[in-house]
């Protein structure tokens, strides 16, 4: 780090990676507490936290956020309410989209996140178009869509990439790459196991556009990146890319999230031994919450104390959140036909 | 034996069978296929994340004499590759004057699986059949997926749309021992009667049958159900036979009415077998909305059962 990130933006960068751990954790236990609350797929970010979290905390209310099928955890960070995104998960009448979109499709457009697709790429252009509205409207709006390696097999993907470099579009591609090994997250990092590309950077320094990679477990390496990014592209710059790795959280190897070594101690911060052993090289090397509690320890900015008291907060919020969730009424069957057009 | 492994026997029968069948994708849900994924891991491709492009080898594969199944999961992604599958497969043999086919099956699970959300539980299959030059095969019974995609795989000349409902893949019925094929454009009468016809695909044929006996039960009302099985070829003679039979038609199906799939079976009952109706001709459809995520909003656009039999009730007298 250049400049050290000061102990208050620390503090709050951290709260704001266990609210989102916190946040999905939740999740799960919707899942594995209550028979049929949810009844698909749900997909979660643990383990991408530090990206999500300090890519986000450079941006403003007015800035546009894209994001996917993974996207929970995205929208709390761009400071969407914890309650509100539970109850869309479960189909609630009080849920961001009022229960319409559920997990896949969570979105708060009040908070620049207009639209979210589960549709793999689904996003990619149409962020392309929000920086096109910027640039058209000299708004200075910043745009980042999130996505993950996955979407770079789709043909999408490479469509949007050249007309952004073509137009010299403001905005970034947030490309999640979520399952590197740990020694590998600050090397070449390895691509997909779907893409013949040796490096999946190679593929925007292809087009020219700018790239850059960060450890998407590193906390503060992200932020250093965005706040330069996301100034650029408020300057009318871009389009840039960054390629963030992270390596795979254990409970997501199964066909659903599992929370394989129980909820998250905070403990593991300063004792990772402790945790148990399907996590625990994971969370000595790989879970980006601990990597940053740990580092804020070591630097003294932060006390076992204080940060059990962090967590303990948290812990709180979401405890309402999920009850508020919970407590939220199913919207109105008939309620299905509003709203096909405007 | 369940829906889902009369899909497996067929594609498993396939592969054995015929050495230019191959896979491209081999999830097929649940369906119980581990064993034939290893004995011919030679011709299996597990494509990446790249609809369009997986479709289009598929056809060009197709059009020099290998006989692809593609698998694409969610019927949904298969928008991704509609410039492919419309443009291209589609078209290939009228525009060659009848020199380049493309025997080629997209095997898709469409419709509203619970809580798949806006982009996991659509219908595509009026885009489909909307489409000259490809072959829709909608099964409604084990049976049907069996024998449907044997004919498909092994026998067709054509590129076939197969579109399983997400809803049947546990469902059971009885399959014929053995190979065997079904050909497409043979629609079976699944229940008889006379009162009234109930013209159903796809999931919509068991939930017509449990309308049918709702309405013998509560109704003294005999509706007669015909699984059409395959939308092109459609086989107009059993499914008007029925209709001059009852005088009345309920047409339903899951996808969205305009243009739809009912919507197009209730005009060729109109045109072709107007003089013998006594009512008008019903539909019941997806209502036309994108699938909310939300369980009773869900359920309140879905075609159900209690939603024909009221169909059924607005044109039969009562009794
Ligand atoms: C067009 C399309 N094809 C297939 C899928 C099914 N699908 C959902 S998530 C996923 C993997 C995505 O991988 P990646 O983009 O790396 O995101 P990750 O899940 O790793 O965060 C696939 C194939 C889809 N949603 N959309
Ligand atoms: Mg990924």
């Amino acid at each position: 780090m250049a400049v050290p990130v000061p102990a208050e933006s620390a503090l709050s960068l951290l709260q704001l990676m266990l609210r989102m751990r916190r946040l999905e954790e939740e999740v799960i236990h919707f899942q594995r507490d209550h028979q049929g609350l949810i009844r698909g797929h749900v997909h979660v970010y643990i383990g991408q936290e530090a990206a999500g979290a300090a890519g986000c905390s450079v941006l403003r209310k007015e800035d546009r956020l894209f994001t996917t099928h993974r996207n929970h955890a995205h929208v709390l960070a761009k400071g969407g309410d914890a309650g509100r995104i539970l109850a869309e998960i479960i189909g609630r009448a009080d849920g961001l989209c009022k229960g319409r979109a559920g997990t896949f499709h969570v979105a708060d457009p009040a908070l620049g996140i207009l639209h979210t697709s589960a549709i793999v790429g689904g996003c990619l252009p149409l962020a392309a178009g929000a920086a096109y509205a910027a640039k058209l409207q000299g708004s200075g709006q910043a745009t980042v869509a999130f996505f993950g390696d996955g979407a770079m097999e789709e043909g999408v993907f490479y469509e949007t990439l050249n007309i952004a470099q073509l137009w010299q579009l403001p905005m970034i591609f947030y490309m999640e790459n979520n399952a590197v090994l740990p020694g590998e997250r600050s090397g070449r990092g390895s691509p997909s196991s779907e893409h013949s590309a040796e490096a999946l950077s190679d593929i925007p320094q292809a087009f020219g556009v700018l790239t850059q990679h960060v450890d998407g477990t590193d906390a503060e390496a992200v932020l250093e990146l965005m706040q330069d990014l996301v100034a650029r592209s408020r300057r009318g710059e871009g389009p840039f890319f960054v390629e963030s790795r992270t390596s795979r959280w254990p409970g997501n190897y199964g066909s659903v999230p599992s929370l394989v070594g129980g909820d998250t101690d905070i403990s593991w911060a300063w004792d990772w031994q402790s945790a148990p052993e399907v996590v625990r090289r994971w969370e000595e090397l790989s879970d980006p919450i601990m990597l940053y509690a740990r580092k804020l320890l070591d630097r003294g900015a932060l006390t076992i104390d204080r940060l059990v008291e962090l967590d303990g907060s948290v812990r709180e919020e979401m405890g309402h959140a999920a009850e508020f969730a919970l407590n939220s009424p199913l919207p109105d069957a008939a309620g299905a036909l509003e709203y096909a057009y405007a | 034996m369940t829906f889902g492994q009369a899909l497996a026997e067929a594609v498993e029968e396939a592969l054995a069978e015929d050495e230019r069948v191959t896979l491209i994708g081999a999830g097929f849900g649940s369906a119980p296929l581990d064993e034939a994924r290893e004995k011919y891991a030679a011709r299996i491709k597990y494509p990446p994340i790249a609809e369009l492009a997986y479709c289009g080898i598929g056809i060009g594969a197709a059009m020099c004499g290998v006989r692809p199944i593609i698998e694409l999961s969610t019927g949904t992604f298969s928008y991704e590759a509609i410039p492919q599958i419309i443009n291209e497969a589609a078209i290939a043999y009228s525009n060659s004057g009848g020199q380049t086919s493309v025997p080629i099956v997209f095997h898709m699970f469409h419709g509203i699986r619970g809580a798949g959300g806006v982009q996991h539980s659509g219908s595509p299959h009026p885009w489909y059949w909307n489409t000259p030059g490809l072959q829709v095969a909608v099964p409604g019974t084990p049976a049907d997926a069996k024998g449907l995609l044997r004919w498909a795989a092994l026998k067709s000349k054509n590129p076939t749309v197969y579109m399983n409902h997400t809803r049947l893949l546990n469902t059971r019925g009885g399959v014929p021992e053995g190979p065997f094929e079904i050909h497409f454009g043979q629609a079976e009468v699944s229940r008889s009667g006379n009162d009234v016809t109930i013209v159903a695909c796809g999931i919509q044929v068991p939930r017509a049958l449990e309308a049918a006996e709702t309405l013998a039960r509560d109704h003294g009302i005999e509706a007669e159900v015909i699984n059409l099985r395959t939308l092109q070829p459609l086989d107009r003679v059993t499914m008007l036979g029925s209709v001059r039979k009852t005088g009345r038609a309920v047409v339903t199906d899951e996808s969205h009415d305009n243009c739809g799939v009912a919507a197009g079976l209730a005009a060729i009952i109109a045109d072709e077998a107007f003089t013998s109706l006594k009512a008008p001709v019903k539909r019941v459809s997806t209502m036309p909305v994108p699938v909310p995520y939300a369980e009773p909003m869900e359920d309140f656009v879905t075609a159900r059962p209690d939603r024909i039999v009221a169909a059924v009730q607005e044109i039969v007298p009562g009794r």
